[in-house]
């Protein structure tokens, strides 16, 4: 089973993405801010992140450099889940080697394509009509 | 709504847009029609049916529109858009060498995502394709949706389903709360207002056609005359795209599937040699709605 790793400082996103992604056959570890995800990585690398922006401590933007200068830290899908929803923010998640990008409010039809997108899940046989 | 008032909208749809509701879809009417009825003043079902009797017009030209939209998505299903350039683009450069030309029809275009997918895909391929002309052209039944797509603007929520995000930064460009589609991606897809159901033999020859998702609300005989109408308008070696649940398969035999690509299907050569229709079970609806 893939492990997701859901970085978010609202208790009730990483509640809603855990159901969402739990629903989609994901192992679920969450972690309130960046550091804390550092912490989680270094003990077992995820096969997926999904990322909030802004949090205390430290913001998933810096988490994302450290997370790719990491032994396997390469390996990861990232994938943004943030408020900040302007084309400067995505080019910068981008340039720091995020997979995708996810600009909240998000539903499942989102993640669950965006996932696809990174090949984290594979092709439903067809969306309904 | 009364029995009288859902026959009456099932007959006048299946005429004007071929829309094929079976007798037990009147909650699909109800959650279509009741917000139109609301914006027109309306208390309900009943007196937009008698709006329309009296004769309305425009009142008629979007309950076909409220009926006949649905959502789409970029890239939807993604694997037709792989067969697309793995499979019938390599074909078709090859074919088209000489003439240095392509047409491609999206004859269910609805609010643009599918025909601008398929141009950010030949704007990938842009190398192979320097000195080609290109044509998109992407139809649809209702105006109010072709306008959308001409604008090419999308909110936040369209723009998330299936798009990935190197090609919104790529081709799209942030209003707001909205994305708009750049020109450059806009000026390769023409639009035009058509019903499948009339004559469209005037567009000419195409060498691809995207028809997804919109036979599926035909009844059977509405298919094959489509289909046999759509062999007629496709080069010999022209390819064929239908959505996930559509099939040519025990309808007629003017088209050929693909072998091993899923949806994918040419024209065999056999110009209206219809499967017999005793092979296949009438529907109820299409019968009542005689």
């Amino acid at each position: 089973m893939k492990t997701c790793l859901v970085v978010d400082d609202s208790g009730v996103v990483r509640k809603i993405a855990r159901r969402i992604l739990e629903e989609m056959g994901f192992n679920i570890i969450e972690a309130e801010d960046g550091a804390k995800a550092l912490d989680a990585c270094k003990r077992a690398m995820p096969e997926a992140v999904l990322l909030d922006w802004n949090m205390p401590v430290m913001d998933g933007f810096e988490f994302l450099g450290h997370l790719r200068r990491m032994p396997g830290g390469d390996a990861p899908k990232v994938v943004f889940c943030t408020t900040e929803n302007d084309m400067d923010h995505i080019s910068r998640a981008l340039h720091a080697g995020a997979n995708e990008y996810i600009m909240k409010p998000f539903d499942k039809d989102i993640v669950a394509t965006k996932f696809q997108e990174v090949g984290l899940i594979e092709l439903p046989e067809q969306t309904p009509v | 709504m009364t029995p009288p008032d859902y026959e009456y909208l099932r007959k006048l749809l299946k005429d004007l847009s071929g829309l094929d509701l079976s007798a037990d879809k009147q909650y699909l009417i109800e959650s279509r029609l009741l917000p139109l009825s609301r914006k027109r003043g309306l208390a309900g079902i009943s007196e937009l049916v008698q709006k329309m009797k009296s004769g309305s017009a425009s009142l008629v030209a979007q309950v076909v529109d409220a009926m006949t939209t649905n959502e789409t998505f970029f890239f939807r299903d993604k694997v037709p858009f792989d067969h697309f350039r793995d499979t019938i683009m390599p074909e078709v450069l090859k074919a088209r060498a000489g003439r240095k030309s392509i047409r491609i029809w999206c004859a269910a275009g609805s609010t643009g995502q599918e025909p601008y997918s398929l141009a950010m895909c030949l704007k990938e391929m842009s190398g192979a394709l320097a000195g080609w002309r290109v044509e998109i052209i992407a139809t649809d039944l209702s105006q109010e949706v072709l306008e959308k797509s001409k604008a090419g603007i999308y909110s936040q929520f369209e723009v998330q389903r299936g798009l990935p995000i190197q090609l919104l930064v790529k081709h799209f460009k942030q209003n707001g709360e909205f994305w708009q589609i750049s020109p450059e991606i806009r000026a390769m897809v023409a639009h035009r207002q058509l019903n499948l159901l009339h004559d469209f033999s005037q567009l000419g020859a195409f060498d691809v056609i995207f028809c997804r998702n919109v036979l599926i609300y035909f009844d059977q005989d509405t298919k094959i005359n489509v289909f046999g109408r759509l062999a007629r308008s496709m080069e010999a070696d022209g390819f064929l795209v239908l959505g996930a649940a559509e099939t040519v398969v025990g309808l007629t035999d003017v088209f050929k599937p693909f072998p091993d690509k899923r949806g994918l299907y040419r024209p065999s050569g056999a110009r209206g040699t219809f499967a017999p229709a005793a092979t296949a079970m009438p529907r109820m609806a299409a019968i009542a709605g005689r």
